[in-house]
């Protein structure tokens, strides 16, 4: 599963992985509104960024092309909007939505894929992200996984009685959404009530403190800047 | 020896207005262990849920320790009462196992650091140090029973409630479990269906059906008597 292999990646000890996560935050936000803002005619700018990432994945030891292909997943989306480009003769804006949609989730990969879950979300509280949307992240990540294991228990389960919930077969797949949106209720519900047991009374209480050092502001500077002075310079 | 559970016409319905749970009298003492055996939906559940207010009686009354399960009381008692759910799954919602033992005593108002060494302390007991960083879903189901009761233990509690620990454990960790459990100085109510597992930790047992306990005694006179 992808989460899975995220995570198993995220778990490195390279130069990137020991960076404190708001420093890794704070250089994705850079390549992300550098990114995004990116205008067809910048395409040799996206190009260094797409180089800068490669190296970046490259230097924290993790498979280039993995990763790249990870990012992939919103390709689908990004056509989409695309499509509607070419057809009102702006050809050119599709091409550039479908490459920096690509490029912002290498970008999302890469961080996510040398920042731990719980690192990630700690480093969030270190920016000052608020609380409440901190735990909402917390508990969306665990009960996706909760989805996805409901998912794959009914997919076992239609499988072996030699049923399919595919999605030409839209009738049984919405009643087996509904399903799985029950059970997923039912287990979420069992989870709060195993937290309630043990103290939970709406907040999760912060348990990891993690200290930034001079490695993580030359990390944030050396990356950072440039990202957003090529951006600035190119306006 | 202390009283640690003392219940009390214990009568619950659920919303529907389905009798669960009708006139429950219950004592335990600390350092006793008993099995909670019946059918399922019996009541053996709902009556768990009650010990650690996570259910409030229609009537009726529960105290832990002397003190009524309600109101302000509650985190106390949360404290006191350590449920360990069937579905490890569903009581490990942290990312990391170290996370999810320390979270009880966070919660109860424990430094970061001081947390730690509870959890790490409880984690030491149960033999899952080693596993500290891993998350949670990565570990096999005894690994995980081992961890959901750690995260119990960190509360320092005088009784342990088990609801089916041994589901989704092969019989190497069944018998793995029952050791542990055995050296744990708590008081301590199973719900099994598991015989062996029972006989293995509790000497009394009382039997459930329709919401009620019909029967208190020696396990092996319950289960002679019900044909269980």
């Amino acid at each position: 599963m992808r989460h899975a292999r995220l995570e198993l990646w995220s778990r490195g000890t390279s130069f990137a992985h020991r960076r404190h996560p708001a420093a890794k935050i704070v250089v994705t936000l850079a390549f992300l509104v550098s990114i995004a803002t990116l205008q067809p005619a910048h395409w040799p700018l996206g190009l260094l960024y797409f180089a800068m990432l490669s190296v970046l994945t490259w230097a924290a030891r993790l498979p280039v092309l993995r990763v790249q292909m990870a990012a992939s997943v919103v390709l689908p989306f990004a056509t989409v909007f695309a499509i509607f480009s070419f057809f009102a003769g702006a050809p050119e804006k599709g091409l550039a939505i479908m490459a920096r949609s690509w490029l912002s989730a290498f970008t999302t990969v890469l961080l996510m894929s040398t920042t731990s879950q719980p690192d990630l979300l700690a480093g969030l509280e270190v920016l000052h992200a608020p609380r409440f949307l901190v735990q909402v992240m917390q508990f969306l990540y665990r009960y996706l996984l909760v989805l996805l294991e409901e998912a794959s228990a009914m997919r076992a389960a239609a499988s072996s009685r030699a049923g399919k919930l595919g999605s030409r077969e839209f009738r049984r797949a919405a009643a087996a959404a509904g399903v799985l949106f029950a059970r997923s209720w039912g287990r979420a519900n069992s989870i709060h009530q195993a937290m309630t047991a043990r103290g939970f009374d709406g907040a999760i209480p912060r348990f990891r403190v993690l200290r930034p050092n001079l490695a993580d502001a030359w990390y944030v500077l050396g990356l950072a800047l440039p990202v957003i002075a090529a951006r600035v310079a190119l306006r | 020896m202390s009283r640690i559970v003392e219940v009390r016409g214990l009568c619950y319905a659920w919303e529907d207005g389905t009798e669960a749970l009708r006139g429950i009298d219950f004592n335990l003492d600390a350092g006793q262990t008993v099995a909670l055996l019946g059918p399922n939906g019996s009541g053996k559940t709902t009556f768990a849920l009650h010990l650690n207010g996570l259910l409030q009686p229609s009537a009726g009354s529960v105290l832990i320790d002397g003190v009524a399960v309600r109101g302000k009381h509650l985190a106390a008692i949360r404290r006191k009462v350590g449920l360990v759910f069937q579905d490890s799954d569903n009581q490990l919602f942290m990312p990391t196992v170290l996370e999810d033992v320390a979270f009880a005593p966070l919660s109860a108002g424990l430094s970061p650091e001081q947390a730690t060494d509870k959890a790490i302390a409880a984690l030491r007991q149960v033999g899952m140090e080693s596993k500290s960083g891993k998350a949670p879903w990565h570990l096999s189901s005894g690994e995980k029973k081992r961890v959901a009761i750690a995260g119990i233990l960190a509360s320092d509690p005088l009784l342990l409630v088990l609801d089916e620990p041994t589901t989704f454990l092969d019989p190497p960790g069944q018998r793995s479990l029952a050791t542990l459990l055995a050296g744990l100085p708590q008081a301590k109510i199973l719900i099994t269906h598991d015989m062996p597992f029972a006989r293995s930790l509790a000497a009394e047992a009382v039997f459930f059906q329709e919401g009620s306990i019909t029967a208190r005694g020696s396990l092996e006179q319950i289960v002679t008597q019900f044909d269980w």
